[in-house]
């Protein structure tokens, strides 16, 4: 009998390296030390009321933006354990089959836990404000998104002390990622921690669409619409064409991989390839799904720092637009190298460089945006600076990747490697930074201190170019990616060892932006205008933080940048534009259902990862009975009465 | 202004001049090709980032030009146009130049796309040699019908000869790749895929599994040594007289998941290539019947 529990916690728990026993030890005690801090300042109730069942998109956001800051420090860890092991050649830091997972949890966490959850915060704390909305279109399925993401998220990382992580790279190319040549549990874990959050994801883009397209305040047409809204809507649109794929491809692979079918198989029929066309038919426009919101972000940052119009603002939404179209017919880019013939290549090396058009006009819009304004470079701003040079040559080395006969020499090296992360980094990481500063005082009613700042910036960019421009040569010297070790013969060794310093100060940049938002919570200003950046849009209009209704009267626009405007007419001497009588808000009420929902799913995902069916069905019994409880709860929402509008409004300063 | 504008650009292109004349050392082999295609292959490089190059730097100047020129001080009069936001001049030009510049890049990428596509053969007198390369786990396996001789993760073959290689796999994908000869090409179980390189000169070339395909791919580097004919002749003559023939259950054994070390066979079962391409595909592989007929004879 307990050789049976030996057996079986030897294969259920990952032992054998001393990092994983740090990491097993470290989680227990921060588990422990929650559990007991919320019971001793008995926080409980607070947590499930004002957190966990919460509908308010503004609160969502928030738990979205923690999750994915701690997701940005476990990718950032795995990134820095490669680095190391790479510092130096024939090192044995980490062994090929450790390597391998932490390559591929690296890529998985750092686009679909980190930058998706970081994208959703951003629209979840931004997009109702600045349209002038109360809420999302639908609040409990937004609920119903984060714990789902948060549920998928937690299952894969588990991985990492249960079971063993996925090692067969961020898109699980079969027949490696088949039963035949993983019959490990990680991969399950890859599969359902990625479908519980894909699904969550799509409901997310469904909200974001129908909130942007239904809830706009009278008088924002769409050609009204700030910049930010327009690339949420442009990334909306692309997610819920792309991740149905996404869904689908998962699906067949599971299907492989559980009940013995071959879709992906090298045997009886099946055709990896397919798979490898699949998953970057999401894969690709995917990276633009994260891009879009950051192309958003930098046309809010540029304005409001020049003082200035956003130029070529219908240029804008068109580049915008296009991409989101265009971002489908590039996915064989990803595989010139698979043989397809000359013309398949040939149509898809040109489409892709077509993409690279609308991206140009938009930097030389943001450009002429700062042109004859009136710049200040608070840290938004600066990462807005940072933000240019980088992309504009990430963008540029897209182009040489694009060209299908130089892409044989480029491709599965370096070269790419240095590539991606430089437009990820300096596009996607570079622009949510951006927004974060930005519309931190918003979501907090005060500012990031900027000195801290400015040294996280500094030592993010440096880190960024000793890390990645090394890389470039190492890939043209015939480095290739997903290399675990290599020997002193090959001449890789000082640009690896340069590339790993880089990482580090990346890094130390990320320790100063944790400092800097400690620091802040404890001694910077309160910010009681609601406007510390002197901004544009309709969110700088209302008190910092918003109000749980956002807007106690909808705003009435008649202009692009409408609070400006309305600044503008008031400092020329004009009178504020009159406000409606107040009425009673109409607001969702919170719900435990998407919380149960999402551990239901957690459970059923367990289940069928051990292939425990004892555990997978009264899992997916639990998703259905919450289902089914939401589906006849009428008791759903309520009215603020005026009395306690008044009171709220008083409180934040501001006369009714 | 202009002048100090020059004299950085100047000093810019001298920065990017020593980093290509360093690129030129033995180290950066993609810049530091031996052999036509490859040579191809870095032309096509050098065009498209010249190409990229023209948009790029003077965007960098201008970005960092605008954001010094207005950065605000108390007391600096610059222009100030808060309602400036439109000129269909100016965006017409800024739609202009990148339409154009992907033009001329579009135009050039098709026409080498077809030039170099890797399956054809290349324009040369002397008739290729053929060597028929399988990805195992971990290892490389390369086999010279003509010559009936194997080699495991060493590949020689005579300079200014044309090589036609068949890749297939009989394992996770990879992908097949001498960096100083030309361009990588994917091994997919199931199907033959063919890669004509040539080397313009003898040498020993790096050649390594660019793709990952499980837990040691890191070990599936290989060397690929040029020669001239003489010695190439020598070497097969060598091998015939000394190496331990590859049986069908030794094929089998050295497909096990594993690493080795450099081997060499002195004969090879009947059809083995082809053998392995096919024992994947059910009746609709992908255009590989065509091959499975030339590599009969």
């Amino acid at each position: 009998m307990w050789d049976n529990v030996k057996d079986f916690a030897s294969d259920f728990f990952v032992t054998g390296d001393p990092l994983i026993y740090g990491a097993d030890v470290a989680i227990v005690l921060t588990m422990v030390a929650i559990v007991s801090a919320l019971t001793y300042f008995k926080k409980w109730t607070w947590l499930w009321k004002e957190w966990l069942t919460t509908v308010d998109h503004k609160k969502i956001g928030i738990m979205y933006v923690i999750a994915a800051l701690l997701m940005l420090f476990r990718g950032g860890i795995d990134a820095l354990l490669m680095r190391t092991q790479l510092a130096v050649p024939e090192l044995e830091f980490l062994n090929p089959e450790h390597y391998n997972a932490i390559f591929t949890t690296h890529g998985v966490i750092m686009i679909l836990f980190m930058a998706m959850p970081l994208m959703f915060g951003l629209f979840n704390l931004v997009i109702p404000l600045q349209i002038g909305a109360r809420d999302v279109a639908y609040p409990f399925l937004n609920s119903l998104s984060f714990w789902l993401f948060f549920m998928g998220a937690m299952l894969f990382n588990l991985s990492f002390v249960i079971g063993g992580s996925p090692d067969t790279g961020w898109l699980a190319y079969p027949p490696l990622s088949e039963k035949a040549f993983s019959p490990g549990v990680g991969q399950d874990f890859y599969i359902w921690g990625i479908q519980i959050s894909g699904i969550g994801s799509l409901m997310t883009g469904i909200n974001f669409i129908v909130t942007i397209l239904k809830m706009r305040t009278p008088g924002m047409k769409l050609m009204k619409m700030p910049m930010f809204t327009w690339s949420t809507l442009s990334s909306c649109l692309t997610i819920i064409l792309a991740f149905p794929i996404l869904t689908v491809t998962l699906a067949l692979l599971f299907i492989d991989r559980y009940l013995g079918a071959h879709f992906f198989t090298l045997d009886g029929g099946g055709n990896p390839m397919m798979y490898i066309n699949l998953i970057w038919m999401w894969g690709h426009p995917e990276v633009y799904i994260v891009v879009l919101p950051a192309f958003g972000i930098f046309s809010e940052v540029v304005a409001t720092f020049s003082k200035k119009r956003l130029f070529g603002y219908k240029s804008m939404v068109f580049a915008l637009m296009s991409i989101s179209v265009a971002s489908f017919f590039t996915w064989a880019h990803h595989f010139f190298t698979m043989g397809s013939g000359a013309n398949v290549n040939a149509f898809f090396a040109v489409t892709t460089m077509i993409i690279a058009i609308p991206t140009g006009v938009k930097i030389f819009n943001w450009l002429f945006t700062m042109y004859r304004g009136r710049l200040s470079f608070p840290t938004p701003m600066l990462w807005m600076l940072g933000f240019i040079p980088c992309f504009v040559v990430g963008g540029m080395t897209g182009v040489l990747l694009s060209v299908a006969p130089a892409d044989f020499q480029f491709h599965n090296s370096y070269f790419l490697i240095a590539h991606f992360h430089q437009v990820l980094i300096g596009g996607v990481a570079f622009g949510y930074f951006a927004g974060l500063y930005y519309w931190w005082p918003k979501v907090f009613g005060f500012k990031l201190n900027e000195k801290l700042g400015k040294w996280a910036f500094w030592l993010w960019n440096i880190g960024f170019y000793v890390c990645f421009m090394p890389q470039y040569f190492l890939g043209l010297m015939g480095m290739t990616r997903r290399l675990s070790t290599y020997g002193w013969d090959k001449g890789w060794y000082e640009l690896n060892l340069i590339s790993t310093i880089g990482g580090f100060l990346m890094g130390i940049g990320f320790l100063f932006q944790v400092w800097q938002i400690l620091h802040s919570i404890k001694f910077m200003e309160r910010d009681t205008t609601g406007d510390p950046w002197d901004g544009r849009t309709l969110e700088w209009s209302i008190p910092s933080p918003a109000p749980m209704y956002n807007f106690a009267t909808l705003p009435r626009v008649s202009e692009k940048d409408d609070w400006w405007e309305e600044k503008q007419r008031i400092a020329q001497g004009g009178a504020p534009s009159p406000r409606p009588k107040l009425e009673p808000i109409h607001m969702p009420k919170n719900s435990g259902i998407p919380i149960i929902m999402s551990a239901c799913f957690f459970v059923a995902g367990f289940g069928f990862i051990f292939d425990w069916l004892w555990m997978a069905i009264p899992g997916l019994v639990g998703v259905a009975a919450c289902m089914l409880a939401h589906s006849f709860n009428y008791n759903t929402d309520y009215y603020i009465p005026v009395e306690e509008i008044k009171r709220t409004e008083a409180a934040a300063g501001r006369a009714i | 202004m202009m002048k100090r504008l020059r004299r950085l650009t100047a000093v810019l292109s001298l920065i990017a001049m020593t980093i290509m004349m360093t690129g030129c050392t033995d180290k950066i082999v993609v810049l530091n090709p031996k052999g036509e295609i490859g040579k191809h292959q870095l032309d096509l490089i050098i065009i498209s980032s010249v190409l990229c190059l023209v948009v790029l730097v003077p965007v960098l100047i201008l970005a960092f030009y605008i954001a010094w020129k207005y950065k605000h001080r108390p007391g600096k009069d610059t222009k100030y146009s808060p309602k400036w936001e439109h000129s269909t001049k100016l965006e017409t030009i800024w739609w202009g130049i990148p339409i154009v510049v992907i033009a001329i890049l579009g135009i050039i990428t098709v026409k080498y796309t077809h030039m170099l596509e890797p399956s054809k053969p290349l324009k040369h007198e002397a008739k290729p040699l053929v060597i028929e390369v399988t990805s195992l786990d971990w290892k490389w396996l390369f086999q010279y019908p003509e010559q009936g001789i194997a080699t495991v993760n060493y590949v020689e073959f005579p300079a200014n000869v044309p090589i036609e290689f068949r890749l297939t796999s009989d394992a996770p994908m990879n992908s097949f790749w001498i960096p100083q000869l030309g361009g990588q090409i994917y091994t997919m179980s199931g199907m033959a895929m063919k890669l004509h390189l040539i080397a313009d000169e003898p040498g020993s070339y790096m050649g390594s599994g660019a793709n990952f395909s499980g837990k040691d791919f890191g070990k599936m580097q290989f060397t690929a040594n040029a020669t001239s004919q003489e010695e190439f002749d020598g070497w097969v003559q060598q091998i015939k007289g000394s190496s331990p023939a590859l049986t069908t259950e030794g094929y089998l054994q050295l497909a096990e998941p594993g690493v080795s070390d450099l081997q060499s066979f002195s004969s090879i079962p009947e059809g083995l290539f082809q053998k392995i391409v096919t024992k994947y595909s059910s009746g609709h592989n992908h255009g590989s019947a065509s091959e499975q007929a030339d590599s009969k004879e």
